[in-house]
């Protein structure tokens, strides 16, 4: 039997838990000829910032075991163009689309959120906290509970629809900054962003990303971040987007039982562009191998 | 939106069998795979990404130019010089009967060249995509010459290959060991300066690419270069295959999806 695969996030009704990780998945465009994009749970784009972005100078990648760090610093044509050529393309989907937005200042959130609002075709916006606040001395907002909790309260005060904090796993207990962004008014928390990393070149002794520092995701996170998701929904009742290393329906299984609602699939969709698909389709295997009914009775149930 | 949206839609995702891996020189393989599909859509300068082992470790395909595609075989050809962790297991024992092939990706070189006769300018594996031009300009009449440099004459390859596209070759090496001792842009450069090419094509390694587009600059002829970068996704997505390019709405073009051959011109040497 055909389990019920539907799930509710913050008001979002998606009609599976799949969804894309930010930065992975271009503006879903990119992917439309691999992917049949209206069967996913919802899409959720590449960070926009408020005017447009260079990003970092190459190389931007280098792959490491079993995962892979990137530095693309944001690159991105700015909210006003986001909306006028790419906005009117995700409407016309009919699935939820997530707008992941990131800043350098408070102020900067709270513009992009009260630019966003009025535009039709947004189901949430993802406020990604791992940037550094250029007014804290760089300090990444999301490793200070107060800071977060400050850019969620400006987004939330700017745009009428569901807001999702996006957690960053590189800080010294995640619990904490959970429970500022839920004090904050977040609707939704999804996690984990990327783990700051380094990759050497030992032959020209020179680091191999341009950005010295990357973001370490892909398999070789999945444990780190399975931990967070499960001590996060241990610690607050928000409705929890597990993601990092999810590559197949036993990883995305793994999420649902530690406490995630909906999974994103993110580095995997750069190495291979029906992946998304692929983790949806086995999920839904192994949902009816096991009998189960309802996505949902899974939610959380290792922790029972 | 169209700068947003990678251009070419012809890309496909296969399992391709593998029927051959040949050694052809120090280093240097030559893989033959079966992918009619791709073989039929394969432009001149497009790419294929390969997925070189069903593992995690290494996770990210490689990207290799398409060095031929045979259309009444269905073969796709791949020149490779084992260089890192990937193309060490691609020439190795262990690889699978079947790769994920995904392509061909990107945008190729313009065939048949704006104007002729037409200079090709190699360096060292930048041969590979350079003889699926060769094939190609030859189909269309069009004529011209093939310099080709290398480290060494060893790796001065494809010799039977370009002998059969019926262009002249000047070959260049490092070490003196064949053809021009020294670079083979110093070698394109006295006939480049003198006019007697219309057009010029370039594939091989950023310094020689960055020299040659200098000369092209003080020749005042045109033409185009394929650029190689570390890539993720390979379909305009990740951001990650970046190279700074004039006439983008940004900084950086994508090397996988707006290229990876751009017009001499406007690429910014850093």
């Amino acid at each position: 039997m055909k389990p019920d695969l539907a799930v509710e996030i913050a008001g979002i009704r998606m009609q599976n838990p799949v969804t894309t990780a930010s930065g992975t998945f271009g503006y879903g465009f990119e992917y439309a000829k691999y992917v049949d994009l209206s069967r996913l749970g919802a899409l959720t784009v590449k960070t926009i910032t408020f005017d447009p972005r260079d990003g970092n100078p190459p190389p931007r990648i280098a792959e490491t075991p079993s995962g892979m760090l990137n530095a693309v610093g944001l690159e991105n044509p700015g909210v006003d163009r986001f909306i006028t050529d790419v906005l009117p393309g995700l409407e016309e989907l009919g699935i939820p689309v997530v707008v992941s937005i990131a800043g350098n200042t408070v102020e900067e959130y709270a513009a992009l959120a009260e630019r966003l609002d009025p535009a039709g075709g947004i189901s949430a916006v993802e406020v990604n906290i791992s940037c550094p606040n250029v007014k804290a001395g760089g300090i990444a907002f999301g490793t200070v509970p107060e800071m977060a909790a400050e850019v969620v309260k400006a987004v939330k005060a700017g745009f009428s629809r569901p807001v999702i904090a996006k957690l960053t796993p590189n800080v010294t207990d995640i619990r904490s900054i959970a429970l500022a962004v839920a004090g904050a008014g977040a609707d939704a928390i999804s996690l984990i962003n990327t783990l700051l990393g380094m990759s050497i070149d030992w032959r020209s002794r020179k680091p191999l990303l341009a950005n010295v520092f990357g973001g370490l995701s892909g398999p070789a996170v999945k444990p780190v971040a399975l931990r967070c998701v499960w001590q996060v929904f241990e610690a607050v009742s928000l409705p929890i987007i597990g993601m990092g290393g999810i590559s197949s329906g036993a990883d995305a299984l793994e999420f649902i039982l530690a406490g995630a609602r909906a999974i994103a699939v993110g580095t995997a969709n750069i190495v291979n562009p029906t992946a998304v698909t692929g983790v949806l389709d086995e999920l839904e295997a192994l949902l009816v191998q096991q009998g189960v009914r309802n996505v949902n009775e899974l939610v959380g149930a290792a922790h029972r | 939106m169209s700068d947003l949206i990678a251009g070419e839609t012809l890309a496909l995702i296969h399992d391709a069998g593998v029927l051959a891996n040949e050694r052809v020189s120090d280093g240097v393989y030559r893989l033959i795979l079966y992918a009619p599909d791709i073989v039929r859509a394969a432009r001149p300068g497009q790419f294929v990404h390969l997925k070189l082992s069903h593992s995690t470790d290494p996770l990210l395909r490689r990207p290799f130019g398409i060095y031929g595609a045979d259309l009444a075989a269905g073969t796709l050809e791949i020149l490779y010089q084992v260089v890192g962790r990937g193309t060490k297991l691609l020439a190795g024992d262990r690889l699978g009967p079947v790769l994920s092939v995904l392509g061909p990706l990107g945008r190729g070189f313009t065939v048949p060249a704006p104007a002729a006769p037409v200079a090709v300018v190699a360096g060292g594996l930048g041969i590979a995509p350079l003889c699926f031009l060769l094939d190609e300009l030859g189909a269309a009449g069009q004529d011209g010459v093939l310099f080709q440099g290398a480290r060494t004459s060893d790796l001065i390859l494809a010799g039977e290959r370009v002998a059969r596209t019926g262009f002249d070759r000047k070959t260049a090496t490092d070490d003196g060991s064949a053809g021009f001792h020294g670079s083979v842009v110093e070698l394109a450069a006295g006939e480049l300066r003198r006019g007697r090419f219309s057009y010029v094509y370039a594939a091989g390694p950023a310094l020689m690419l960055k020299a040659l587009c200098k000369v092209m600059r003080e020749a005042g002829v045109e033409g185009e270069v394929s650029l190689e970068q570390r890539m993720g996704c390979g379909v305009g997505a990740c951001m990650c295959c970046s190279a700074a390019v004039h006439g983008y709405p940004r900084k950086y073009a994508r090397v996988c999806a707006d290229g990876p051959v751009f017009p001499a011109g406007e690429v910014v040497w850093e």
